[in-house]
């Protein structure tokens, strides 16, 4: 080898190191030691207590609880573009919770994403919202999460393809996309709207549905609130992009996410509706405050979207019914309660201004008309009856474009029989694994026995 | 006119594409066993078996039924004969004033056809749409699992409910 060839040698050696060097503590994490379970009593009740509605907040039940098991036992499916991520245990069980883990081990996952044994975790969890979560806060929902049953319940396997089951992968990912105090309060906005903006960015994490995603997954920044998707579910842009025949206020906002419903946009329904549930039991200022921040992420509706519903709703007076058969179908199956002038949520909302009707993405529709809203158990609640049974893809389809034609402004749909077929599919899915308001079929197992 | 198949037999009936079926059922066909409760969907009183499934018969309109096979409770048994469903609903005198209970038997007929073991929480999920305001439901629930049983056993399935599979 000559002296220059050394000297190259040498340097790539060096780069070399350097690489592997940094590609290491990009990806490493240290484990943190293991702790005794503390004892429930040991926590200071108000902090439980202040735990508790924060959990609320963050919706933390709805990922970390499978229908049919037990509060923050883990186990829910989640469907991504990447394959199917499986929530973990969060109750506090020696062995396959966070029975073992520190207060420093349980700030670390909100804030980075890390497991306690030094694994990084999959942004299904949403710790590039829970950043911003105050290390106050932080403590209580550790002394809350902490305090709860134990239960004994192994993660399920996610099922994801290379090389996206590769945890290594999630350095890279963070390292493009994990931005760290990205909440700042703004001293020219009232506490209030602060208070919301915290709530928002940080525990509530409602960007993680209504914001667009880039390819990897990420949350695309320059589309904030632009619409997002979840479980085979359209969450609506809350953004001047709205399709909200009636443009929100701050009233109206925590009316809906107080009590589920209001009348110029009907009943939460879907995944929003396990939000809401947990919505309706925290302290209410939160709620306004939520509220008072989002309308101005709404801001102030264009001047042509004002009186949409009142266009929309004297259009549906007059529409063509070139559609016989989805009109003859709207008249028995729908026209009963979305017409019959009953207050919600006993009564069905006005069609003109459902949003629905009115989003670019005919999903909602498709699952509500087939599965319908089921009665929460043992309270009252808005229901609606599902019609899987008594319609085919072909007849819920027509109903689907002459609800379309009827009731909004907005261009026909394409494709919307094979948005039918998916929400037949997807949504039995949903029905059997998601936890909330909703009840499970038959076992599918017994399906096919006499 | 149109043709309506209604347990095993068809009828010629004259009804509008938007008629509800609960209404020609009960009028036309004069097949009284389906209730209208609030012709909402809200209470289950009005369910019968279309093509296997229980359906809301007062928000299901005719033009959907096109082809289809539609089954009352006068199709599952007669007072002579009563179907199995109908027998365990007796047996454990799951009735109070009963206007909720014929449709309550159905849609359990329709889980007991795809399912022959539901667990109780699959009955109480399956019967989630019926109200019943006598609160018989601990009957209800009893008289399921013990229908059930009797289908399990061959002298029990009548003849009338194997032609409605």
């Amino acid at each position: 080898m000559t002296r220059s060839a050394r000297i190259i040698a040498g340097i790539v050696a060096v780069v070399l190191v350097a690489a592997v060097a940094a590609a290491f503590a990009i990806v490493w994490r240290p484990a943190f030691a293991t702790i005794d379970p503390p004892a429930p009593q040991t926590f200071d009740a108000a902090l439980v207590k202040k735990g508790r509605d924060l959990a609320a907040i963050g919706n933390c039940n709805d990922c970390h609880t499978v229908r049919g098991a037990k509060n923050f036992a883990g186990g829910l499916p989640v469907p991504t573009p990447f394959g199917t991520i499986f929530s973990s245990n969060i109750t506090p069980d020696a062995e396959t919770g966070i029975g073992r883990w520190s207060e420093a081990a349980f700030q670390r996952a909100m804030r980075s994403g890390v497991n306690r044994e030094g694994q990084h975790l999959y942004p299904t969890f949403p710790y590039d919202h829970f950043t911003n979560v105050s290390d106050e806060d932080d403590r209580a929902l550790y002394a809350f999460l902490m305090t709860r049953q134990p239960v004994r319940a192994p993660a399920r396997e996610n099922q994801l393809s290379f090389p996206f089951n590769q945890r290594f992968a999630i350095a890279g990912w963070k390292l493009l996309f994990l931005r760290h105090d990205t909440y700042q309060p703004d001293p020219r906005q009232s506490a209030e709207w602060n208070r919301g903006a915290y709530l928002v960015e940080g525990l509530a994490h409602c960007g993680a549905c209504h914001t667009p995603r880039n390819a990897l997954g990420a949350e695309r920044n320059s589309a904030q609130f632009a619409g997002g998707d979840v479980d085979n579910w359209h969450a609506y842009a809350l953004n001047d992009q709205s399709h909200s025949p009636v443009p929100w206020t701050a009233d109206a906002l925590f009316a809906y996410l107080r009590e589920g419903f209001h009348p110029d946009h009907g009943t939460a329904r879907g995944p929003m509706a396990e939000v809401v549930s947990n919505l309706s039991s925290v302290p209410s200022s939160d709620v306004r405050a939520i509220a008072v921040y989002m309308a101005g992420v709404s801001g102030t509706p264009a001047a042509d979207r004002k009186g949409q519903d009142e266009m929309a709703l004297a259009q549906g007076k007059t529409a063509a019914r070139d559609n016989a058969a989805g009109a003859s179908i709207y008249a028995a199956a729908c026209a009963s309660c979305h017409e019959n002038g009953r207050p919600l949520p006993y009564g069905g909302i006005n069609l003109g201004r459902s949003t629905a009707i009115s989003s670019p993405d005919p999903r909602n529709l498709a699952n509500i008309v087939l599965s319908g809203v089921r009665a929460v158990e043992g309270e009252r609640s808005p229901i609606m009856p599902g019609f899987a049974a008594s319609m085919n893809d072909e007849q819920a389809t027509a109903l689907l474009n002459y609800l379309r034609a009827r009731f909004s402004n907005q261009p026909a749909w394409t494709g919307v029989d094979k948005t039918v077929q998916d929400a037949r599919r997807t949504q039995t899915v949903f029905l059997q694994t998601s936890p909330g308001p909703r009840n499970a079929p038959a076992d599918p197992m017994q399906r096919d026995k006499p | 006119m149109m043709t309506l198949k209604v347990n095993g037999r068809e009828h010629q009936v004259n009804a509008e594409a938007d008629t509800p079926l609960l209404y020609v059922l009960r009028e036309d066909i004069k097949l009284n066993a389906a209730k209208f409760g609030c012709g909402l969907g809200q209470c289950g009183a009005c369910t019968v078996i279309v093509d296997g499934k229980a359906v809301l018969s007062c928000v299901t309109p005719m033009v959907l039924l096109e082809g289809k096979q539609v089954t009352t409770l006068e199709g599952l048994g007669t007072i002579a004969e009563p179907a199995p469903i109908q027998r365990a609903f007796m047996e454990e005198q799951a009735a109070q004033c009963g206007y909720c209970i014929a449709g309550m038997m159905m849609r359990a007929q329709a889980l007991l056809q795809r399912n022959s073991k539901p667990t109780d929480e699959q009955i109480r999920a399956e019967l989630e749409p019926h109200l019943c305001r006598c609160g018989t439901h601990m009957r209800i629930l009893r008289a399921v699992h013990r229908a059930a049983r009797l289908m399990d056993t061959a002298d029990a399935s009548s003849p009338a409910s194997r032609s409605a599979r």
